[in-house]
């Protein structure tokens, strides 16, 4: 066993990749339930933008339109969610795990003549001089913009909801939807486009996926990750700075888990394996249990259905 | 509420009575681990599947299930293929192995086939392909073919067939390559795409340049294609992923099985029985060898092969020693099928344990 093996630049540059998809979707995710929608289908969205993105991106011979397209159609699937959900008043639980199925399905319907072929590749931008800073250079500044694009988007959402107007009247919709009409605010629109943004994210989770991470396109090849995203958003107690510790922690011990396996280390195989899991719970148990916090951060009006004449 | 209920009820009446009107001879049911668009292992089944469709036409029918968890869910899976009617039931996954006895046991007229299993009951066969055979011939090409020593391995569970691919695959590559190591990876996952890249890239930064998978889907070959070092094909021959980057590969063919499988339970002579074939009846059949491999190690690929396929040569041929330096085989001794099919050990030379 050799531990000077695993160079930890190339580890930490790693994870950042490897987390990207899982902190996309739990963003959009995230702004999703602030507005007091519960969307369990992140799964059926990312596996659409997986699709679309690729089909884009092959048929139009552009990764960056890829990407788009990836964004734009977990956004369509998303819109549907948002017309049940929203306009025909029906169960947000049942209709988000109709929508994953919905949109597993409908991906390897469209994805069928797409296996077997690889897409460009999306390049990576070089940035000169920052680049070139010893180990921080590679750490930080040889990603796709895709990576930079998760990270600001995560800083973007934490400031538009402390510091914006429309982040508040999102945040007070989510939190109590009765109040919020009563001041005026139009909960349904407001909450299908928060629907759409999140499902944009999905999306462009999805798309990341097939273009840029696999770089392939495979039927169910999201495998689950939806589910983490969301998983994530709870854990963070819906605090979008903590959707980094999670999704970097969880990314961080996936990579180093393979890694550790991979230098032969005297560990159990069973054990590297559940860590990600395990040590991402411990990491956000600790900080949604600190003091600063009172009671629970969970949007008030989470998963209700919201009905006019009350 | 109560009417929606009475009327998918009806519906569903109508339905069964539909598909009772015209009803095949036999009904088959497929249960799939992945989706039969990975390109690998279930992609295999489900040509089988369309095999035989196409050999019997309107007197059988069948139908697939896809992405059914191992464990209880396809326990409920095959007995709603048991209840709606089916004759026969394929379970295509290793650990579904429990759940088709115990569904087999309640349904005592349904023909069960379960793969890579070797629980077998009155009603419930047995089958499987000596990929062990396949992995030799290419274990023999990795050997050759690496510089830098390391062959990065992708292993999903630490079940026999998975351990027996390793020991015959490094076996070979050792008597090739008396320098060359294994890093093993274990994943725990037969599809996950981005994890199967994940662990791809972590043996290429660990130093291997040529990688073995024993996963379902083509994204190893994927990497490896993009960061320039080699793979193989598993269980489909996946060339069209890694045109620079695939050696070879090894494919499933379980059409001819599927076909005379359904004709014996059509023509009545259908009974348990255990099948493992390898490379000489073709259910372990291997794809065509990359130009960048030197011609004479082609050459000594396809005599190995063909010594396998003929009976002449066994992958596990003494003398070998399990890792703890215990004595296995003596010289010139083969490996029984008892033992290959419950292996739960690596041979000499490996390193790391297996997952307990």
């Amino acid at each position: 066993m050799d531990f000077s093996s695993i160079d930890p630049v190339i580890l930490i540059a790693s994870l950042i990749v490897a987390s990207t998809p899982i902190l996309l979707a739990a963003t959009g995710e995230l702004i999703v339930e602030k507005s007091g929608v519960l969307n369990l289908g992140v799964e059926g969205m990312m596996i659409i933008g997986a699709i679309s993105g690729f089909i884009v991106c092959v048929e139009l011979n552009s990764p960056l339109l890829g990407l788009i397209g990836a964004a734009l159609g977990g956004g369509f699937l998303s819109i549907v969610f948002g017309i049940v959900t929203q306009v025909l008043r029906a169960n947000q639980v049942a209709s988000g795990l109709a929508l994953t199925m919905f949109g597993l399905g409908l991906a390897s319907l469209l994805g069928h003549s797409y296996t077997g072929i690889k897409p460009p590749y999306l390049s990576t931008p070089d940035i000169p001089f920052f680049s070139e800073i010893p180990i921080l250079g590679k750490i930080l500044f040889q990603h796709d913009f895709v990576v930079y694009f998760s990270i600001i988007s995560v800083c973007l959402v934490w400031y538009f909801f402390r510091a914006t107007r429309f982040g508040l009247i999102i945040k007070a919709i989510g939190e109590n939807q009765d109040s919020a009409h009563a001041l005026g605010y139009n909960v349904i629109k407001t909450r299908i486009l928060t629907i759409f943004i999140g499902g944009c994210f999905a999306g462009l989770a999805g798309g990341y996926l097939s273009l840029v991470r696999v770089p392939q396109w495979t039927e169910g090849m999201t495998a689950g990750a939806g589910w983490i995203a969301l998983a994530l958003v709870v854990f963070s107690s819906w605090k979008p700075l903590r959707l980094f510790v999670g999704a970097y922690i969880f990314g961080g011990f996936t990579i180093l888990q393979l890694n550790l396996q991979a230098i032969g280390i005297e560990l159990s195989v069973a054990l590297l394996s559940m860590t990600p899991y395990i040590v991402t719970i411990i990491a956000l148990v600790i900080i949604s249990s600190s003091k600063k916090q009172g009671g629970s951060s969970t949007p008030g009006s989470l998963g209700k259905v919201f009905m006019e004449a009350q | 509420m109560k009417k929606i209920i009475n009327f998918f009820l009806t519906l569903s009446g109508i339905l069964l009575l539909g598909s009772g009107v015209f009803a095949a001879d036999l009904k088959v049911g497929f249960v799939y681990v992945g989706p039969p668009g990975d390109f690998g292992w279930t992609y295999q089944h489900d040509q089988g599947r369309k095999a035989v469709e196409k050999a019997f036409g309107d007197r059988v029918e069948t139908t697939f299930a896809e992405n059914v968890p191992e464990g209880a869910d396809a326990e409920r899976v095959m007995t709603q293929m048991a209840l709606s009617g089916h004759d026969m039931i394929f379970a295509t996954s290793f650990g579904y192995m429990d759940p088709v006895m115990n569904v087999a046991a309640k349904f005592p007229n349904v023909k069960f086939e379960h793969a890579t299993g070797y629980k077998r009951a009155d009603n419930v066969s047995t089958y499987s392909a000596r990929f062990y055979e396949g992995r030799s011939v290419i274990g023999h090409i990795a050997g050759k073919m690496t510089k830098s020593n390391v062959v990065g391995y992708i292993a999903s569970f630490p079940i026999p067939e998975v351990v027996r691919g390793i020991n015959a695959a490094y076996l070979a590559a050792k008597a090739a390559n008396p320098n060359v190591k294994f890093k093993i990876v274990w994943v725990f996952t037969w599809f996950d795409p981005a994890k199967e890249a994940d662990a791809a890239n972590a043996l290429i930064d660990q130093g291997a340049d040529v990688l073995m998978a024993h996963t379902d889907s083509p994204s190893p070959l994927t990497v490896a294609e993009e960061r320039g070092v080699f793979a193989f094909g598993q269980a489909s021959d996946m060339l069209q992923f890694g045109p620079n980057a695939r050696l070879g590969s090894i494919i499933d063919d379980w059409d001819p099985y599927y076909i005379a499988r359904v004709q014996a339970a059509l023509d009545g002579t259908w009974e348990s029985t255990d099948t493992w074939d390898g490379l000489a009846p073709g259910m372990a059949a291997l794809g065509g060898f990359h130009e960048k491999i030197p011609m004479d190690v082609r050459a000594e690929a396809m005599n190995l092969a063909v010594a396998i396929a003929g009976g002449r040569t066994h992958s596990f041929t003494g003398p070998i020693n399990r890792q703890d330096g215990s004595a296995w085989l003596a010289e010139g001794e083969t490996a029984d099928d008892g033992t290959l099919l419950g292996m739960n050990f690596y041979v000499e030379g490996i390193e790391g344990d297996i997952p307990q």
